[in-house]
Parts: structure tokens; sequence; C-alpha cells
């Protein structure tokens, strides 16, 4: 990555699209606070990123679960980590289980359920402690397409009104638009910021329907002709270093 | 995908092992009683069940197993601990780690063996001599079994449980010992056979009571009976502590999505 300069304003729906490795993942690294820039600095709230991010959530493209405790505890883990505990602490779990659509499964395993309830269970916990910002790395590009469609809606659902900003990195366009108030295109490596697009579409959007938009049709077209010179340029390189 | 595999039929196995077992004792048996094999070298499972019985009707059975297993579930438990903290310490603290792992795998390249009699000089022929030979064997096994498990982690669920607010002791708490747990239980298994190992070989050099100690007076008096009654003894002693370890991983490790 170098001279990236992003400045993301606050409660909107942010998604960063750009070829696979260009560092979209490590941005989102850097505002969590997992890893210190060489050179610069990532603010959030007006404070310099010192440390983890108190105020962020992260959410992972692959499960990170723990598989040894069950959805109650997976849940429960943030909160008691934070100093959550007793009553409040399991109302608190009980209410987001419940509306990630999962009440029942308390006591199961990760292992025990399929890909697309795992990540609601993440989701749950992710919500559970209230974080201001959620950053997501490509969270659903593992799940089938059906499942995929049905996670963004209710991450949809869940996101409007919380007044929360959302950072979400993904490698489709598609996804990109139906979810974010704002799309960010980000260039084969270095990375640096190639365009950003405000996305005019109403909300609440109803994500089967929003593709058919043909104001949608329109901004993926535009944003296309920025990312695929982005998406051949990083091809040709691997394909060149292969 | 997996291959399409058909169960293996598990009385099958159960009755194929027990038929080989047979056959390779009726076998010896048999050999004995014609004359093919000399029962001074090599005994027969018949005299080796009459030693085994003398030794019932006059008690040393019950005294010697029971010295012998105290020893080594001594040595397990003191030196799965050692193991257990060391491999956690070593592993969540790279400065440590760098440091002190070479030590242990030179440390663990000495023959243990040569170092029993180091011990019954250091510390008599009580049972102490015998709890360290089996401590320095188990603490070996279980340590870098930890230390492996550790360094495996997956390190997403370290960076989620960071971001939620994880400290350091809560990441080794929540996340290094729970996932090490996998490869401490099978170490355990096999630091069993080490314990043991170490508790007989101890006895062996230097006791006057245990199942190695009675393999060693039979031996120096000839004896080739006693020798395998008490190796016969040594191995239901380990299937019986091994299929207690496998009890408690089995409820230890509820979470794991195959049977163990």
């Amino acid at each position: 990555m170098r001279d990236v300069e992003l400045d993301i304003e606050p409660q909107r729906f942010v998604a960063l699209v750009g070829p696979s490795g260009c560092g979209k993942s490590t941005t989102l690294s850097l505002i969590a606070g997992l890893d210190a820039p060489t050179a610069g600095t990532v603010s959030v709230r007006g404070r310099p990123v010192d440390g983890i991010t108190d105020s962020a959530g992260f959410l992972f493209q692959r499960d990170a679960l723990l598989p040894w405790k069950s959805v109650r505890d997976n849940v429960l883990l943030p909160l008691q980590l934070r100093g959550v505990r007793g009553s409040e602490a399991n109302a608190r779990a009980a209410e987001w289980i419940g509306r990630v659509g999962l009440r029942g499964f308390e006591a199961s395993y990760p292992h025990q359920l399929s890909g697309g309830m795992r990540k609601r269970v993440s989701l749950a916990q992710t919500l559970v402690y209230d974080p201001q910002i959620l950053l997501m790395d490509e969270p659903f590009s593992a799940l089938d397409v059906q499942t995929r469609n049905l996670m963004e809606a209710e991450l949809l659902g869940l996101w409007q009104g919380s007044g929360k900003t959302v950072i979400f990195v993904t490698h489709d366009l598609e996804e990109a638009i139906a979810l974010a108030d704002e799309v960010v295109v980000m260039t084969a490596g270095p990375a640096r910021v190639k365009a950003r697009y405000d996305v005019t579409l109403a909300r609440p959007r109803d994500i089967e329907n929003v593709r058919l938009d043909p104001r949608f049709t329109e901004l993926y077209s535009k944003m296309w002709n920025d990312l695929r010179d982005e998406v051949l340029e990083s091809y040709a390189r691997a394909n060149a270093a292969g | 995908m997996r291959e399409r595999t058909r169960p293996v039929n598990r009385w099958l196995v159960t009755a194929t092992q027990v038929a080989l077992a047979v056959a390779f004792l009726a076998g010896w048996e048999l050999g004995v009683r014609a004359g093919k094999i000399d029962s001074f070298f090599f005994s027969s499972p018949s005299q080796i069940g009459a030693t085994i019985g003398n030794w019932w009707h006059q008690g040393y059975i019950v005294k010697d197993v029971l010295i012998t297993m105290w020893e080594t579930v001594l040595g397990l438990i003191i030196g799965g601990i050692v193991g257990i903290v060391l491999g956690i310490v070593l592993a969540s603290n790279r400065f440590l780690g760098a440091v002190f792992e070479p030590l242990l795998v030179l440390l663990n390249s000495i023959p243990r063996v040569t170092l029993v009699p180091l011990f019954i000089l250091w510390f008599g022929f009580s049972l102490l001599s015998k709890v360290v030979s089996a401590v320095v064997l188990v603490l070996f096994v279980v340590f870098f079994a930890t230390y492996a498990g550790i360094k495996d982690v997956d390190p997403t669920l370290v960076a989620n449980v960071r971001v939620m607010g994880a400290k350091r002791m809560d990441v080794v708490r929540h996340v290094l010992v729970p996932s090490a747990l996998t490869w401490i239980f099978a170490s355990l298994r096999s630091a069993v056979g080490f314990a043991l190992i170490g508790a007989v070989v101890a006895e062996y050099f230097g006791a006057s009571a245990g199942v190695g100690y009675r393999i060693q007076y039979s031996e120096a008096q000839l004896n080739t009976s006693g020798v395998f009654g008490g190796l016969a003894i040594l191995m239901v002693l380990v299937t019986f502590v091994d299929t207690f370890i496998r009890w408690v991983q089995r409820r230890v490790l509820v979470w794991k999505p195959v049977e163990l």
C-alpha cells in the first residue's frame, strides 16, 4: 500500500472494491488496530489508532468463531472480555442470537451449523457489544449465492437506522453497489484510491430487486470501467509473476 | 469429496484380533510342548500364567502394580503440568520461545535411560528417583505437543478475539489453550507409555518393589517366565490408563466434529 488517503464519514456504509491482493484487507486491519502502519497515520473518530480500536467490530472472511465454544458462549465472549457479566450479558446475548434467527441453537457448537448459520453467529458476536464501526472483510464471499443474498439483506436490516459506520471490503462490484452508500475503487498494488462513487439508490433497499433498477446498471457500468483496468493490470502482473 | 467407504465391521475387527492373539499364544504353547521352542529361553504362555498366578497368591502383584502405577501417575501428572505450562509460556512469548525452545530440543536428544543411574545416585532407591525419570520423559513429549498446538492456532481466531477486546491472558485462556488441547491429549496418550518406561527402567536399576523390580529380579534368576509375566502386567496397565485418558478426552473435547 502507498499513498492511500481515505476519509470515511460516520454512519455511512462504504464499500471498498479492488483487485485481489490490493490491500483492501490491510486497510481494515489498520483501522482495527490489528496491524500498525509502517508509515503514515490512521485515525478513528479523530484519534490516532494506537492498539486495538475499541469502537470497532470485525467480521472476517474466514470462520472466526471459537470451535470449542457453543453459540451462546461465542456470543457472550466479547461481553465478558469487556466486563459485562451476569444477567445483563445473558440477556444481550440471547437477544442477539434471536435477532439473527438462531433461537434454539444456543447450545450448538459451530461445526454443527451450516456456513450461513455460522456467519449469523459471527454477526451476533460482533454486534452484541454495539461497536460504532463495523469492519467487514469479504464476509459473505464463502457462502453460496442464495445464502449470500439472504445475509446481505439481513445485514442491511440490522444496520439500517443503527447509526453505525460500515466499511465493507469486497471484490464483487454488484454486492458493493447493492449494499453501500459509497463505493471506493482501489488500484492494483501499490494500493491507492482510484475513484469514489456515491450510490444514490434509495433506502431502505430491497437486495433482490435493487439490481434490476436502471440506475444500478448505470452505476455498475461506470464503476466497472474503472475497476476493469485495475483487475486486468493485477491479472497481467500475476501471470507475469507466475 | 470423500470417497464412499463402507464402515468397518467392529465385531469382525475384534474377532480377528482375538483370533490372532489366540493363534499366537497357542502356537507358542504348542511349539514349547512339541519341543521345537526351548522353554528355558522363551518360557511358554502356561508357565507365564502360572508365574503370574503364583505372584498373585504371594500378594506381589497388587503391591507391585500399585507402586508402579503410583510412580507412573505422579510422573505423568508432574511431567504433564510442567510440559503444558512450559509449552504455553514459550509458545506465547516469542522472546522466551526463541531462547529456550532450541535448548529443549537439545536436552530432548539426551538418551534419558542413561540418566536413570544418576537419578538413583541423587535421589536414592526411593519413589523420587522413579518419578523423576518418568518426568524427564513425559515432560518433553507434552511440551513439544503443547508448543506445536499453540503455534498451529488459526491466526484469524486470535485476531477476532483481540478486536473483541481480549488482553494477552484472555487470548491464552480462550484461544491458545483450548486449541492446543487436542494436541495435548494426543501427546498424553503416548506420554502414558513414556511415564511407565521411565518408572519401570528406574525400578529396574534400583528398587525393592514394583513391576520393573520384579522383571529385573526374575532376569537375575534366569527366570524368563517372570520376565514375560512382568511385561504382560505392564501391557494391561498401559491399556487401562490409556482407556481412562480416552474417556476424559471424549468429555473435554465434546466440541470436536469427529469421534475420537
